[in-house]
Parts: C-alpha cells; structure tokens; sequence
C-alpha cells in the first residue's frame, strides 16, 4: 500500500476511511507471529497460505500477522473473525482441518480449543484466563498487523495524537496525564504528568525523549509484546509526550535480545516518517520530533535512567549520582524525559478517552491497568492485563489458572531483581504501587514468577543476588563489594557451609547496600534476601541449622530414594538417569544409589507413580 | 593514522558499514560495534584500529566500551551460538540442570567455544519468552519446554 502524506488531523481521517471503505469484509485468521513464532507458528502461516492458495480461497480469507495474544502456554495461538474462535498449538497439520470446517463450514474444531486448564470453549471470552482481565492497553496486541500502518489507523491509531497536537496545549496535555494519575510502569513508580513537567520546565535549547525499552527484569516480556504487537501506540504516545515536553529529538533504546521488536519498531517508524507523523511539522502544528532507534548490547544496568543516558552516549554504561536529574541534565547535558514502553502505550489511551474514565480504572494509589508477565510455576503462562488493585489470586489463580502437577502455591517473585517474593498469606491483597511496596517488593516492570512448594526460597535469594552481582557495574563499592559478600554468603548457606549468625549478617550487609548504593540497582538488590528472610526464614534456618533444604533442590542438603511400597517397577526412572545411579529388577522396588547420584531429579519428574521422594 | 592493516582480514564490510553511517560522533561507537560485529562475526582488533582512524574514536575508548557490555567480543565464535536462558522462570523451571547437561555435551563451560569451532556457548538472562521455560537457542531456533534428555539430539541437528 501506498502511503498518504498525512499534513493535517484530516488527512489521517481521510486515510481511516480510505482504509474502512477498501476493506473487503472477509473472514479472517488472526495468527500470532511474534512471540509464537518460537513454537512453529511461521510454519503454521506457510501451511495457510499454501493450503488457501491451492484450493483458490486466497481472495475469500485474509491471514493477518499479528502479535500476541496473551495465552502463550498456548502457542502457537491464532483467532478466527468473525467466528471468534482462538486455537492453540496449532501445527500445520491441522490446517486442512481448519479450512474445511471453521473456515468454509463455521463449525469450531474441538481439539485445538482445549486449554491447560481443561476448557473446551472455542470463544476467548468464556475463558476464564479472558475474563478476569481487562484488556485496554493490549486491546489491539493480537488484533492489527503490527507492520502495516494502515492496520493500526484502521483500529484508530494517531488520532489522539492529532487532537493532542491540534487541540491542546502542552501544558494541558501534562494537566490530563498528571490528573489521570498515570505512574510509571518501569520501576519507581513517579507520576509520569509530574515528570513531564519537570522536564518542560527545565531550560536547555534541546530537550530529548527517551522510551526505555530495555526490559532488563529476567522474567518479564510485556514491553516486547507491546513493541512486537502494536509499535504505532508506542510511537504516538511518544509523539504526544515529546509535543508536551517540548522535545524534537528521541530515542528507542530497545534490548538486542528482542530482534523482532527492534524489526518491528523500525518498520512502524519509516512508516510514520514516510507519511509525516514524524518528521517536521507534524499534523500541521508546527511541532517537529523524530525517532532514532538503539539496541542495548546487553548490560541490565543500561535499564537504570543515567546508565541508559551514558549508554546512548556511546560510553560504559555506567550511572551516574542524581541529582542533578535526567529531567534537568540529561543526553548530552540537556533536559530528557524518559519513560517506560508500557508508560507510553497508556498516553494515546489517556488523551483518547480522558483522564476522569483512566482514573476510574485501579485504586487510588494506582490508576489504570498493569501488565503482567506471568510465568513459573502456573499453568497458564502469559501477558494478563488487570486493573491495579486486582489481588494475586486473581492473577495466579483465576487467571492463570493456578499451580500445574497439583502442587501447591508458595509465592509470587514480582518485580524482579528489585523486587520481592510475595507469600501466600497475601493471596488476597490488592496489588498497587504501596501495597507492593509495604511488603518488601516492588510491582516494578509487571514480571511475576509463580513458585511451587518445591522452589527453595534460598536458593532464589541466591539467584537474584548472583544476578545482580554480575551486573553489578562496579562504580560503587557497596554494590560491587557488598553484593559480592552477599552471594558468598547465600551460596555457602545453599551448600549446606551455612553458620549460625549469617541471617543477621545478611540483613545488615542489605542495610549498608541498600543505603551506600548510587543507583537503584544497588539500592533494591537486597529486595530478593530481605523478603525471604521474612516471608520465609525457617528456611534459611533448616539450611543452616538442620542441614536440610526443605523444598529438595539444593543438592548438598538432599538425598533421593524410592519409596518402596510406591515403586511399580516401571524402570522409567533407570532409563532416565544419567550417570547410572538406579538399580531394580522388574517387579522389584528399584534403588537409588546415593554414592553415585548427582541429584538432578530427572527420575522425580519422569516417576508416574510418585514414588521418588526428596528429604 | 595508525596503519595496521592485516593482510587477512577485508575492511571492505568496515569500510560500507562507516560510508552508510550519517553519524560517526563517538555518541554512535555502540551501533558501530554493533554493526562491525553484525559484519565480521567478532570485533577484529586491525578492524578497530582501522575504524578508529577513520573516526578519530580512540581504541582506549573501543575497548572500555566493549570489556563493559557483554554482547560484545573479540574472538571469533564458534559456528553456531547455543543460548541457555537462566532468568528467573527458566531458573525456577530447572534452567540449571539444562546448562550443566549442554556443558557435559559440549565438554566446555559457558562463555567457551569448543575446540572444533562448532559451537560457542552462553548463558543469557530471558530471552522474553518465559512461557517456554526453560528456553534455549541454537542460532535462530528456539527450544522450549526442555528437559535435560533432549539436549544431545537437538545438538546433533547442528553441524
Ligand atoms: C538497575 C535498573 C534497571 C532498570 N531497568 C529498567 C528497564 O529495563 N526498563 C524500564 O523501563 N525501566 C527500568 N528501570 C527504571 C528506570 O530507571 C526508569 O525509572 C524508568 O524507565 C522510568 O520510566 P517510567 O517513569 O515510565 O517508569 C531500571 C532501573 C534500575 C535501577
Ligand atoms: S526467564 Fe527465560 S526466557 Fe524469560
């Protein structure tokens, strides 16, 4: 399609209905290609586009590429219109089928409707993973084609940012968001209306915007569904945030682990460019912006505001001390504003339907809806959009359908490596900004990694601390030290070296790290150990007391054997053991030996019959 | 202008990458390392030294910049890249016993390349698709949903 220059609010309305009237209504097979393309759903297109070609129905249905959907634990997933059928795990074998009975004879095919939860409703909306949310910000993830600018104008997209740049001042559009109550959705949570003005404010002759698209939160995915799904809300709620700042010049600092979002936001940004929705002179309003895009090359501190900055710079990556602030000293010494990608979806939301329907939407303390990213332990794994205020159960439960192998619920990780582990004791607490916070954790980018009863809790704190050790920058030395002294500590506790005392050196060196840190990662590191020391601090005492690691995955502190009285002798478990450590006969109770086992836990997984047990 | 050339190695890619570039500011040292490794597989030092006498970015700088981010490297990689992911889902889903079964494979430790160049392997932290943990990629693919047994033969399919 050829692209109109887009000079005037009327031009896109003109374009919208050129789109609207062109458009042959057809039935349409919605596939997801980003997210679902690692489980085969390139293959799945091919199949279609093939099949549909050789049985001439090319003209009659249309293949739209898409992002995603949200059931990931699903994938490949693809919605049928108007039927409003979504299968999952969709292989091209089941093509033909589709064609023949969804497509030509509107009948849904059974098989490729069941969820892991066990329902068998072809329409999303009966799900109850679909039902307990509320999709506004991922309303059209899954629904336009996220290369095509004329997918996105047809579902509306720019018109907020017309009216923003037509109708309203900058200083009125920094009011709408401001009162809407929107916070950021990349960590600290500040009212992103307030940061806007700062930076409005500030003086320098340049100003720039940054969308942080970094997604450093080892666990979270939503900001590159956002980028992969839909990348014209991203760049609009830039267009509208720059205009309100006042910045002509910004960036997309975008993580190279995401090629295809960096693909995709490339393409939605030569689209706009060549119609004139970046450039100079944007819908006739005088205001000039565009948008030059950077990979990360992988250091998770670059997600931290001064690190990114230095980052853009072409320099280490390493933060600086604040104040002075981004919103006064920012790129290159000028003011800058930046925002996370999720922050920057919501903009166009805010201007299109205003800030009094955003505000009714969440809790006080936070307005409007958050996306998680679940996974771990839970059965239905995936991108879930609830109102702020909406409890864990919610989430993990109704939602997500709860803990797959009938397990049971120990805590939520929420907020990553700054974040928490959140105990079932809370199941029932409304997740906001400060209730998060009163825990210990923090909601931070949205990742939440469900933990069953055998996910030790030390071992987590080791992992978080591990993490952050090695990504630590080395700038500051309560970080780069006190990290270090931490992940000793807890890796000794894990290892069954574990000595009486190393709680209370474990929350005193958090304390020094906490508060001698210059940046957040160093300020929010200690988050992982502190709230397993208070959520679960029998734990860490059986390690250290008792030498036993009650949720069986430290290797040191566990032993396998079979329960006799359990074992059917199937020899599952003899085949699966790689170093040889099980013996039995058939019809006799097989045996572990202890010498020999390395402690992996394959033979637990694979026994059908429960009868491998940990202590 | 330092003159370094090696015989062995061809500027030609260093050379477009540099023209096709409208900034060669210092500000842009990270896309060109992206772009230079993008082109050559690993970041040469004659290639450095080449850009920077183009560019006037001191190597001192090139080489700070490229110690501090760990997508960058020096040496050549092996054939094919094997990416374990051990962020939090996939760790939480025994990412742990996948890396230490391709590292038995494979007979070297992660951040190595195998003496026959065929495989290089890494450990990454979320590759976005937690709903597939525990993850890996060979090259392009990805495998999902991995147990340890698999690992040999999906190896295998490499050459
Ligand atoms: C170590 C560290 C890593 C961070 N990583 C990210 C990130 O990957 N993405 C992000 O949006 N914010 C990240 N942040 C938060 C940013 O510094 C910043 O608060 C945020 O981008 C601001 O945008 P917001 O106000 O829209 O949330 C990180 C902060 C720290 C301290
Ligand atoms: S944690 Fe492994 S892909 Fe996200």
């Amino acid at each position: 399609m050829t692209y109109p220059v887009i000079a005037y609010p009327d031009d896109l309305e003109i374009f919208r209905k050129r789109i609207t009237a062109e458009k042959v209504s057809r039935k349409q097979i919605l596939l997801c290609m980003t997210g679902c393309r690692a489980l085969g759903a390139e293959e799945v297109g091919k199949a279609f586009h093939e099949k549909l070609r050789m049985a001439g129905l090319e003209e009659e249905f249309e293949i739209i590429e898409t992002g995603c959907h949200g059931q990931c634990s699903r994938a490949p997933v693809l919605l049928i219109e108007p039927e409003h059928f979504l299968y999952g795990g969709v292989s091209p074998d089941d093509v033909d089928e589709i064609i023949e009975k969804t497509l030509k004879g509107g009948l849904p095919v059974a098989r490729l409707c069941a969820d892991a939860d066990g329902n068998t409703t072809a329409d999303p909306d009966e799900l109850p993973f679909f039902q307990h949310q509320s999709k506004e910000v991922l309303k059209n993830c899954g629904r336009v084609d996220p290369r095509k600018l004329e997918s996105a104008v047809a579902a509306g997209a720019y018109q907020a940012a017309a009216r923003a740049l037509t109708k309203m001042s900058p200083e009125e559009i920094i009011d709408e968001v401001l009162n809407s109550g929107l916070r950021g959705r990349g960590g600290a949570g500040f009212l992103t209306g307030q940061k806007w003005r700062f930076c409005r404010r500030a003086e320098g002759e340049q100003k720039y915007l940054i969308c942080n698209a970094d997604e450093g939160d080892p666990g979270a995915f939503m900001d590159r569904a956002l980028l992969e799904g839909n990348p014209h809300q991203i760049i609009e709620g830039m267009i509208i945030a720059a205009f309100a700042i006042g910045a002509s010049r910004g960036f997309i600092y975008v993580r190279a682990e995401y090629p295809i979002a960096v693909e995709h936001i490339t393409i939605a940004s030569e689209q706009a460019r060549a119609c004139g929705l970046l450039g100079k002179n944007i819908f006739g309003s005088g205001f000039s912006f565009d948008i030059e895009i950077r990979m990360g090359a992988g250091a998770f501190v670059c997600g931290e505001e001064t690190a990114l900055i230095a980052s853009l710079e072409g320099e280490r990556g390493m933060p600086s001390p604040r104040p002075p602030f981004p919103a006064v000293k920012g790129f290159k010494g000028m003011p800058t504003n930046i925002n996370n990608v999720e922050t920057l979806a919501n903009v166009p939301l805010i201007i299109e339907k205003g800030k009094t329907w955003f505000s009714a939407i969440g809790t006080p303390d936070g307005r409007g809806t958050k996306i998680f990213a679940l996974a771990g332990k839970v059965i239905n794994t995936g991108l879930v959009e609830v109102p702020l205020g909406a409890t864990l159960r919610r989430i993990v439960f109704d939602i997500g359908g709860g803990i797959p192998g009938g397990r049971t619920f120990k805590a939520a990780q929420i907020g990553g490596p700054s974040g928490g582990c959140i105990p079932d004791e809370f199941l029932d607490l409304p997740l906001d900004y400060e209730s998060v916070k009163e825990l210990g954790a923090i909601i931070g980018s949205g990742g939440l990694i469900v933990m069953d009863d055998r996910t030790c809790m030390v071992d987590m704190a080791r992992f978080f601390l591990d993490f952050v050790q090695k990504e630590s920058c080395g700038k500051c030395v309560p970080c780069r030290v006190g990290t270090q002294h931490m992940v000793n500590l807890l890796t000794d506790i894990c290892s069954g070296r574990g000595r009486p005392g190393d709680i209370k050196k474990l929350e005193d060196l958090s304390g020094v790290v906490k508060k001698g840190s210059l940046c957040g990662l160093g300020q929010t590191a200690p988050n992982p150990v502190l709230t397993t020391i208070r959520y679960f601090r029998k734990e860490y005492e059986a390690h250290i007391n008792d030498g036993r690691c009650p949720a069986g995955v430290c290797k040191n502190l566990i032993e396998y054997s079979i329960i006799a009285e359990a074992c059917r002798a199937c020899g599952k478990c003899i085949k699966v053991c790689s170093v040889d450590a099980i013996r039995g006969e058939k019809k006799t109770p097989h045996i572990i030996n202890p010498a020999l086992c390395i402690r992996c836990g394959e033979c637990m997984d694979v026994c059908p019959f429960d009868a491998v047990a940990v202590k | 202008m330092p003159k370094t050339q090696s015989p062995a190695i061809d500027l030609g890619p260093a050379e477009k990458i540099l023209s096709e570039m409208k900034n060669t500011e210092p500000d842009s040292l990270i896309p060109i390392l992206q772009k230079l490794q993008e082109a050559y597989g690993y970041l040469p030092v004659p290639v450095l030294k080449w850009v920077s006498g183009q560019t006037g970015i001191p190597t001192s700088r090139m080489h700070g910049v490229i110690t501090f981010y760990t997508q960058f490297h020096t040496k050549p990689h092996g054939r094919h890249t094997v990416r374990i992911c051990e962020g939090t889902a996939c760790h939480v889903k025994g990412s742990p016993r996948i890396s230490e079964r391709i590292s038995k494979e494979l007979e070297i430790e992660p951040g190595a390349t195998t003496k026959d160049m065929r495989f290089t392997f890494e450990i990454v932290a979320c590759m976005g698709t937690c709903f597939l943990a525990p993850v890996m990629m060979v090259d392009e693919d990805y495998y999902g949903q991995l147990k340890p047994d698999k690992i040999k033969s999906i190896l295998e399919k490499y050459e």
